[in-house]
C-alpha cells in the first residue's frame, strides 16, 4: 500500500534563473505533479503562497487545512483555473499544456444548474470532450467507455436519468465516471466526500484505490480529518503556506495539525486523529 | 390565402423566395444561439443588446447620407447596429462589475437609456430632407416589405454562418454553460466561449434587425429553446428542436407577412413561435400540462396501489372504493376481496420496501436519502445496487439479533 513511501522526493530542488539552460530534474519526471513556488492571490492578499508539492506516481494524496486555507485554490492552481502571481506546476514532468489529457478534475458541485438538459450519460461523455474534438462521434467503442464508467461507480441503471434527479452522493458519483472515462494519469478532486452519504463515501474510496493500485495518482481535497489515515497513503497539510508533506506517518502528526488549525483541534482530538494509523 | 401558400411554397416570386429563406435561416440561427442563452439564464441580455442597436443605426443612416450614399444600405446599418449593441453590452458589463448594481438592474438601465436616445435620433432622421428616410422605422417591429434581393441574400448568409459555428461549438458551450470549473479544467477557453456566446446573440440580433425588428427580436431568441425544453432532457435534442421551432416561426411568419404586407414581420414570426411554444406547454409529453394531468392520475393509481398494499399487509380492512378498483385490476384481490398468490408476493415485497426505506438514512446517513423519498419510489429504484445491498445486510444483521 505505501509501496512509492521511499522514493527520495525529499530532496531539495535546483532551481534555475530565468534563462539560464537546467539539466531535466529526474525527481520533476518521476513524479506525477510537481509544484514550485505556486503563489495565488484573489484581490490584495495571497490565498496560497510559494507553495511546494510533489505528488509521486501511484500515491493517493489528502490535502488537508482549515476553511479558507486555500485546499481548492491549490488544485485551481495548479490546473490554470486561478492566475498564478508566481511559480508552476509540472504534471509528469511537462507544463500543463501539454499534459491536459492526462488529468482529470472533479471539481466541486456547488453551482450547478441541475435543471439543465443533461442526463447522466451525456455528463459521463463530458468526459471524452477532449479525446472526440469539436466534431467526433460517440461511437460504439466510446459508449462502451461510458457504460464501463458509470458501471464502476454503480450508477449504470442511472445513466437516463436527468442529473437533477438524483441524490447528492449519486451526483458525485456521475461526476466521478466523468473523470473516469477521461482515463487520466492524474486525477484530482474536490471535495468529493463533502454531502454525500456514507455507502458513497465507500464507493469513492474504493474507485480512486482502484485507480492507485493501477499505478494512477489521485490528489483529494479533503475535510474530514477522521478519515485521513484509513483513505489516504499520503498527507499534504496547508494553511496558506505548506505546512507539512509527506507519508501519513511522517506529515499527518500533531505538530503539523496544530500548526495548520491552531486552537481548532484540541489535544484530545489530535490523539484521537492519531490512533486509526497505529 | 392563396398569396399565403404561394409564399409557404416558394412561389411568391424570387425575391419572396429569398426573404422566406432568409427568415427560415435567421430564426434558426436565433433559436440555437438563444438556447445557450437561456441554459446560462442570460436571456435578458438579447433585449439590452436589441434596443442598444437603435442609435447605431440612425447614425449610421445619417453618416451614410451624409457621404452621399443611399441611407438604407443594409449592409451599412447592420454594421452601426452592431457598433452601438456592443457599446450596451460593454456598458452593462461594466455597470455590473464597478457598481453594486445586479445584472438586471444594468439592463434595465442600458436598454432604456439606449432605446430612448435612439428615438430622438430617428426623430431627427425623420425631419431630415436628404436621404428616402422611409422604412427606417421598419426597423422597430420588422418588414419585409420593399426588401432588395441584396438584403434577403445577406441575411440568409449570415445566418447560415451563425449557424454553422453554432453547430461546430455546441460541444464547448455546452460544457462551459454546464459546468465552467469542469469546462476549464478541460483546457476549454471559458472566457473565450462567453465572448463567442454574446457576440454570436449580438450578430443574430443584428441580422434580425430588418426581418423581425428590434423590439421582438427578443422573443426569437427566447420563445423556441424554452418551447424546446419541455420536449426533452437531452441538450442536443433541444438545440435541434429549438432550431426547428425557430426555424418554422421565420418561415411561417413571412410567408404570412409577404401575403398580408400590412402587417409587421416581427409580430408574425413571433406569433408563430408562440403557437409552437402553447402546443409545447400543452402537449409536450416531458413537462407538458396535458402529460402533468395524465401523471397526476398514474400518481393517483400508484397511491391508492401502495396504500392497499399496506393495508393488507398490516391486515386492515379496505374501504376506498379506488383502492379495492386498482387491488382488483391489479390482480392482488380477488372481485369477492379475497387475497390472491399473487397479491401475498406483492405484500411481501411491499414489507420488504418499506424495511430498507425505513433503515437507509440510519444505514447510509441522512444526505443518501435521494429526492425520490416520496413513500412511492421502490428502494431499488432509488439507491444504486451496492447501497441495497448495504441495507439489506444491514437488516439481514438486525434480523440475526
Amino acid at each position: 500500500m505505501f509501496r512509492s513511501m521511499e522514493n527520495p522526493f525529499a530532496k531539495p530542488i535546483l532551481v534555475a534563473s530565468e534563462g539560464e539552460p537546467v539539466a531535466p530534474d529526474p525527481a520533476i519526471d518521476e513524479a506525477a505533479l510537481t509544484v514550485r513556488g505556486l503563489t495565488v492571490a484573489y484581490g490584495g492578499s495571497p490565498v496560497i503562497f510559494s507553495i511546494d508539492m510533489t505528488a509521486p506516481q501511484g500515491t493517493m494524496t489528502a490535502i488537508v487545512g482549515p476553511n479558507g486555507a486555500g485546499k481548492s485554490t491549490l488544485l485551481k492552481g495548479v490546473l490554470g483555473l486561478v492566475p498564478a502571481l508566481s511559480g508552476k506546476a509540472a504534471v509528469f514532468g511537462a507544463p500543463l499544456a501539454a499534459a491536459r489529457h492526462r488529468i482529470a478534475y472533479v471539481p466541486q458541485r456547488a453551482g450547478i444548474d441541475w435543471d439543465f438538459p443533461v442526463r447522466v450519460a451525456d455528463v459521463v461523455a463530458m468526459g471524452l470532450y477532449r479525446e472526440l474534438g469539436l466534431l467526433g462521434r460517440v461511437s460504439g467503442q466510446r459508449r462502451a467507455k461510458i457504460v464501463s464508467a458509470l458501471e464502476r461507480v454503480g450508477m449504470a441503471a442511472f445513466a437516463d436519468r436527468q442529473i437533477g434527479q438524483l441524490s447528492g452522493g449519486q451526483q458525485q458519483r456521475v461526476f466521478l465516471a466523468r473523470a473516469l472515462a477521461q482515463d487520466a494519469d492524474l486525477i484530482l478532486l474536490d471535495e468529493p466526500f463533502a454531502g454525500v452519504d456514507a455507502a458513497t463515501e465507500k464507493a469513492i474510496v474504493n474507485v480512486l484505490r482502484e485507480l492507485r493500485d493501477a499505478g494512477k495518482t489521485v490528489v483529494v481535497v479533503h475535510h474530514d480529518l477522521t478519515t485521513v489515515a484509513e483513505y489516504f497513503d499520503r498527507v499534504f497539510v496547508i494553511n496558506t503556506r505548506k505546512i507539512a508533506e509527506g507519508s501519513v506517518a511522517e506529515a499527518f502528526t500533531a505538530d503539523a495539525l496544530h500548526a495548520a488549525y491552531g486552537g481548532r483541534l484540541a489535544s484530545a482530538q489530535l490523539s484521537e486523529l492519531r490512533a486509526p494509523a497505529a | 390565402m392563396e398569396a399565403f401558400v404561394a409564399a409557404l411554397t416558394f412561389s411568391a416570386g424570387y425575391n419572396a423566395a429569398l426573404v422566406v429563406i432568409g427568415a427560415t435561416l435567421f430564426g434558426a440561427a436565433a433559436a440555437a444561439s438563444g438556447t445557450f442563452l437561456v441554459l446560462r439564464r442570460q436571456a435578458l441580455m438579447t433585449d439590452a443588446i436589441a434596443h442598444a442597436t437603435l442609435p447605431g443605426l440612425a447614425i449610421a443612416f445619417m453618416v451614410m447620407v451624409a457621404a452621399g450614399f443611399d441611407g438604407r444600405n443594409l449592409l451599412g446599418l447592420l454594421i452601426g447596429s452592431a457598433i452601438s449593441a456592443l457599446i450596451g453590452v460593454v456598458a452593462v458589463d461594466v455597470i455590473v462589475k464597478r457598481t453594486r448594481l445586479m445584472e438586471d438592474a444594468a439592463i434595465g438601465a442600458v436598454l432604456s437609456v439606449f432605446f430612448g436616445f435612439g428615438v430622438v435620433l430617428l426623430t431627427i432622421v425623420q425631419s431630415m430632407s436628404a436621404g428616402r428616410q422611409a422604412g427606417l422605422e421598419g426597423f422597430l417591429l420588422g418588414s419585409t416589405a420593399g426588401m432588395l434581393r441584396a438584403d434577403a441574400m445577406l441575411i440568409a448568409v449570415s445566418a447560415a454562418v451563425v449557424g454553422v459555428l453554432l453547430f461546430v461549438l455546441r460541444r464547448p458551450l455546452t460544457l462551459v454553460a454546464f459546468d465552467p470549473q469542469y469546462a476549464a479544467g478541460q483546457g476549454v477557453k471559458v472566457r473565450l466561449m462567453d465572448l463567442v456566446a454574446t457576440a454570436m446573440v449580438l450578430a443574430v440580433t443584428v441580422i434580425g434587425l430588418k426581418l423581425v425588428g428590434l423590439i421582438l427580436v427578443v422573443a426569437l431568441l427566447i420563445i423556441p429553446p424554452v418551447a424546446a425544453r419541455f420536449w426533452t432532457n437531452d441538450i442536443s435534442k433541444v438545440l435541434f428542436l429549438s432550431a426547428l421551432f425557430g426555424g418554422s416561426s421565420g418561415y411561417v411568419g413571412a410567408a404570412l407577412s409577404a401575403s398580408a404586407p400590412a402587417l409587421p414581420t416581427g409580430s408574425l414570426v413571433v406569433l408563430s413561435a408562440f403557437a409552437i411554444f402553447v402546443v409545447s406547454l400543452v402537449f409536450s409529453t416531458q413537462r407538458g400540462v396535458l402529460a402533468a394531468l395524465l401523471r397526476r392520475r398514474a400518481l393517483a393509481v400508484r397511491v391508492h396501489r401502495r396504500q392497499g398494499l399496506l393495508a393488507l399487509a398490516a391486515g386492515e380492512p379496505i374501504y376506498d372504493a379506488m383502492t379495492i378498483k386498482v387491488l382488483r385490476r391489479d390482480g392482488v384481490i380477488r372481485p369477492d376481496g379475497v387475497m390472491t398468490d399473487n397479491g401475498r408476493a406483492a405484500v411481501a415485497e411491499i414489507r420488504r420496501d418499506e424495511l430498507r426505506w425505513s433503515m437507509a438514512p440510519s444505514v447510509l446517513g441522512d444526505d443518501a436519502v435521494p429526492a425520490q423519498r416520496d413513500a412511492l419510489t421502490p428502494a431499488d429504484e432509488a439507491f444504486t445496487p451496492d447501497q441495497i445491498a448495504l441495507i439489506d445486510a444491514e437488516a439481514q444483521r438486525l434480523a440475526v439479533v
